[in-house]
């Protein structure tokens, strides 16, 4: 396989498994935020959105040292469950759930929040549990703002260059993602190479937002 | 049987305020809630349906015990056999009207339920549409069906009909007479409505500043304050026939046929509903 593809694939490996993972894991969160009452409720909401205004340079410096041995998380990791994050595929992987995380969880909060209570307690009163009622109610009448996120966050993955740079490095098929080889191509001058990298993320992207607003629109006719 | 005492801090136009509630409701009775907004009338209901928790009380259905403080019982909603009928509707937009009532059934036994309750609301047309698609008299007659596939004991109806034109009331006031009767429900329901209440319900309760003002049989214990030298009478069109002016119909007020005359602008089929309004003359 051509570094081009491999560069790409790998791309394309990781913002996928960056979007499932977060749908995973943001939702349910999202769902927390969106009904919980609790102190420290603005504490958890901050924390979530921190990689928002955060340089992403930060964030991969503080989990380069969260994994690396020398650190007590990074003992933990390394030495008790054997995973050597630093440099590693799996390493940016959680460096994109982070950096992603609040792309996930702001807009399925704010669309589970906008929608009207009366729909979860008429569930309630029908006898519908709380997973039942999430399931067969609430998520899809938030279908379109469960596409956008999940488009958002797979494009923001894609982008991400910072974090992915100060834990991953730059190892072909291994942690070598298209903004970094566009980087490493552009600093050798080689431009055709960059061009090439940039020109398909331009048509991806392009392509994905063209999809969304035809999905968009799709659903929004069927529940409006 | 309903027995129940209830509290719970209420906020009210006029300041904080104390839902204090007893009420023993028979098996079977519709009781219609009334008062000024803010009254506690909705509040009471969501303790009922356990969608708020209340601060202290009891509150039993049957022989079941739904809240007690001080044995520290309180049932969620989903174990309370109750149907809500939400002042929004609250009908599901990503299901179609069938499925709204499906969802709705205790388990998946109920088919033949489901059937009767669309037709008992005059629903199996509307069956494949969404709730999107239909008029505000539609949506209620679907969450009333809905309501009613859960196969509740009790049935809690939040102002169910306040939204809507005179002629669609009446026609859902029917179909909530016939439900509560059908399905030997025990029914709260919240009315601004006098007339309405006095139609349906065999008992009415006035709440004020979240306590019991006024309790007793409908006619007796309903306020006076806005009556009027003429009157108004609804009633059902029995028979309409051509005259030399318009029609001549005959319709059913009560247990009473009366003779109208109309002028035939819009003419009247047997089934519509109207409104008869008039002044008595003294004789001589």
């Amino acid at each position: 396989m051509s570094d081009f593809a491999q560069t790409l694939l790998l791309t394309a490996k990781l913002a996928t498994l960056t979007t499932l993972l977060l749908l995973l894991l943001g939702v349910p969160l999202a769902y927390w935020l969106a009904y919980a009452r609790f102190r420290g409720k603005a504490v958890v909401e901050a924390l979530v959105s921190l990689p928002l205004v955060l340089p992403p340079t930060v964030i991969g410096f503080y989990l380069l040292l969260a994994f690396s041995a020398d650190s007590g998380v990074g003992r933990f990791l390394v030495h008790t469950l054997g995973l050597e994050l630093n440099f590693t595929f799996g390493g940016i992987l959680i460096g994109s759930l982070v950096y992603s995380l609040p792309f996930m969880v702001q807009p399925v909060q704010a669309a589970l929040h906008n929608l009207p209570h009366s729909l979860r307690e008429a569930a309630y009163t029908l006898g519908k549990s709380r997973l039942t009622t999430l399931w067969r109610v609430l998520l899809p009448n938030i279908r379109p703002a469960l596409l956008s996120a999940s488009v958002l966050t797979f494009a923001h993955t894609v982008g991400e260059f910072g974090v992915v740079l100060m834990i991953g490095g730059n190892i072909p098929g291994q942690t070598r993602v298209a903004s970094i080889a566009i980087y490493d191509a552009a600093e050798s001058l080689d431009y055709a190479r960059a061009n090439h990298y940039a020109l398909v993320l331009v048509g991806l992207s392009f392509a994905g937002l063209l999809l969304l607003a035809a999905f968009t629109k799709r659903s929004a006719s069927r529940l409006l | 049987m309903i027995d129940l005492h209830l509290t719970k801090p209420l906020q009210t136009a006029h300041g904080p305020a104390l839902l204090d509630v007893r009420l023993t409701v028979a098996a079977g009775e519709l009781t219609a809630i009334y008062g000024a907004s803010g009254a506690g009338k909705t509040t009471l209901l969501r303790l009922l349906a356990g969608l708020s928790r209340p601060a202290s009380g009891h509150l039993r259905v049957g022989e079941e015990v739904w809240y007690d403080q001080a044995r520290g019982i309180w049932l969620p909603p989903q174990r309370r056999s109750i149907g809500f009928v939400f002042q929004d509707y609250a009908l599901f937009p990503n299901m179609t009207v069938r499925q709204n009532l499906e969802f709705a059934l205790p388990d998946t036994s109920g088919k033949a339920l489901v059937d009767e309750l669309l037709e008992l609301m005059d629903l199996g047309e509307l069956a494949r549409q969404r709730p999107q698609q239909l008029s505000g008299g539609q949506q209620q007659r679907v969450a009333l069906a809905r309501a009613l596939a859960r196969q509740p004991r009790v049935l809690l109806l939040d102002e169910p009909l306040a939204a809507l034109d005179v002629p669609t009331r009446l026609r859902l006031q029917a179909a909530l007479a016939a439900a509560h009767q059908r399905f030997q429900l025990t029914t709260l329901l919240v009315s601004h409505d006098y007339a309405e209440i006095t139609r349906l319900a065999t008992r009415a309760v006035e709440l004020d500043g979240g306590r019991v003002v006024r309790d007793g049989v409908p006619a007796v214990v309903l306020p006076v304050a806005n009556a009027t030298p003429g009157f108004r009478l609804t009633g059902t069109v029995v028979a309409a026939v051509p005259s030399a002016t318009g029609q001549t119909l005959q319709v059913r007020v009560g247990e009473e046929v009366i003779r109208v005359e109309v002028d035939a602008t819009t003419p009247y089929q047997p089934g519509d509903m109207l409104v008869l309004t008039g002044s008595v003359q003294r004789g001589r």
